[in-house]
């Protein structure tokens, strides 16, 4: 099972995969958008999406849960 | 004379303006948004309005509430900055609507030169070089394939309303069109709400130039020297200076011609920039954009001419002559503007934070433009500029020096900063050398 956790204060701009997707290694999963820059955020292996813990027009801070998949 | 104005922005620009209106006896208005309440620049103002929520969609791009603002506190003039509302001409008409005086360019200069493609067609009617590109807004792939194929590959892939480097790409071939026309698009229609896209031939080894140009109250356009802004990454600067080491005696003075041309052309009023393009290889140069407002990177040019712009665009907008005789305008020496961002010094990734330790250097010919102090957060809804860090000298090789000193003497803890990767560029052969193009920085930080 792997957490992907945010890298840094953001927001949730667009939540790309949602819960039960097969993912791939670098796909993506959400885009946060912080300081005028969206930033994508990849899977990191393949997997199913078990969880995904924000929607779209959330703030996460750094070291913030995103996704689980397992 | 402008006896008050509110300063529809923040952070260091806003405190930038209201440092000269303090020095002009102007009275001084900020406005902040809930994010903002606690930095330098709304304590340092005569008054201060709260405008509303974090999101500047909200606050500071709200005409409105700004105008109420500026209604509520009694100022009579309103100064954009830049970046916001700056180069929106809707925004100037409003504010001249309501009785008050804009500190900027007639609205109908900001709004030709805000469509690109407009700008594009004028500046070649008035004898400025544009590179090959479209006449016409492009919003269909096809027809960019056809377009592209006139022009000839390689070409660049803009929004025709946009800035800020923002949804930008090179195409090489008619499959890297596709893609970069896509990206284009979506952004396009996402910041500027507009799906125009502009395609124009893409200069593979080019320096960013641009020209200060200043149209005075009598109609004159001045040219006050050029900034070299080829230190770029995402198709943003980083680090400015001036003069361009990659322009000649000739080139400039044919580049600030073209700009003063550029500027009469739309009888232009106030601070503007004239955006080019030079062909390292060549050594030619076409227009490329023009911007209607005060450029983030305009004290270098204060460093080497001693004129202070901010004061010039106060003047102007009371129809007031220039503070400076435009016959003996003398740049002397070199100048440097570094921009300390809020972001990875590899990746140039965003890292927002709250500011525990902020320590400005100081020294013979540095200037720090802050927007922040020890105890302020910074937060990840607006851009990540927390300081321009500028240096002037004699000559290139001693601001390098100074700039190397100021560098290593600037402390600032909690947020990540991009100071070491201004170090490495003060030491890296192909800017010491002054022999660099806009690839610059991706050859430093390969991926």
């Amino acid at each position: 099972m792997a957490e992907v956790r945010a890298e840094m204060v953001a927001n949730v701009w667009k939540v790309v995969a949602a819960e039960g997707d097969h993912v791939d290694d670098g796909d993506t999963l959400v885009i946060l958008e912080s300081m005028k820059m969206e930033i994508p955020v990849l899977a990191e292996g393949a997997g199913v999406i078990t969880k995904m813990h924000v929607a779209e027009g959330d703030v996460v801070q750094e070291g913030d849960l995103i996704a689980t998949i397992g | 004379m402008l006896d008050s104005v509110l300063v529809a922005n923040r952070g260091e620009i806003a405190r930038r303006v209201l440092r000269t209106a303090r020095l002009m006896g102007i009275r001084a208005v900020a406005v902040y948004s809930d994010a903002d309440a606690d930095l330098p620049y709304v304590r340092e103002a005569d008054e201060a309005v709260h405008i509303g929520p974090s999101q500047p969609a909200r606050s500071y791009l709200d005409a409105a509430v700004l105008i109420d603002a500026a209604r509520k506190t009694g100022a009579r003039s309103v100064h954009p900055g830049y970046g916001f509302l700056a180069e929106n001409a809707d925004f100037a008409r409003q504010v001249v609507a309501a009785g008050l005086t804009w500190v900027g360019p007639d609205p109908g200069a900001i709004e030709q030169m805000g469509d690109k493609i407009r700008a594009r067609n004028l500046m070649e009617q008035a004898g400025v070089p544009v590179s090959p590109g479209t006449r016409e807004p492009v919003t269909d792939v096809n027809a960019a394939v056809t377009e592209a194929e006139r022009i000839g590959y390689p070409v660049m892939v803009k929004a025709a309303g946009g800035g800020g480097g923002i949804g930008m790409g090179a195409a090489a071939d008619e499959a890297g069109l596709r893609a970069a026309f896509e990206t284009a698009r979506s952004r396009a229609e996402r910041f500027f709400g507009s799906p125009a896209i502009l395609l124009e031939r893409y200069v593979e080894r080019a320096r960013h130039v641009e020209v200060q140009i200043l149209g005075l109250a009598d109609g004159r356009v001045l040219a006050l020297g050029e900034r070299d802004c080829s230190v770029q990454r995402r198709h943003q600067k980083v680090a400015e200076e001036t003069p361009s080491p990659g322009v000649s005696a000739g080139l400039r003075e044919r580049m600030l011609a073209a700009a003063v041309h550029a500027g009469e052309a739309v009888g232009y009023r106030g601070a503007g920039t004239v955006e080019c393009l030079v062909d390292a290889d060549t050594g030619s140069f076409v227009f490329l954009e023009m911007n209607t407002r005060l450029q983030v990177e305009h004290p270098v040019t204060e460093l080497v001419t001693g004129i202070d712009l901010v004061e010039q665009q106060f003047l102007i907008a009371a129809g007031e002559p220039p503070s400076f005789d435009p016959a003996a305008v003398r740049p002397a020496g070199h100048a440097l503007e570094l921009r300390v961002y809020a972001e990875d010094p590899v990746r140039f990734l965003p890292g927002p934070g709250t500011i525990t330790e902020w320590a400005e250097p100081a020294g013979d010919g540095v200037r720090v433009d802050a927007g922040y102090q020890a105890g302020n957060t910074v937060t990840p809804f607006y851009d990540p500029l927390l300081a321009k860090l500028c240096v002037h000298g004699a000559d290139r090789a001693q601001v390098l020096d100074r700039a190397r000193e100021a560098v290593a003497a600037f402390r600032i803890t909690g947020p990540k900063t991009n100071l070491a990767f201004h170090a490495d560029l003060l030491t890296s052969p192909g800017f010491v050398s002054g022999d660099y193009d806009t690839s610059l920085v991706s050859k430093l930080r390969p991926r």
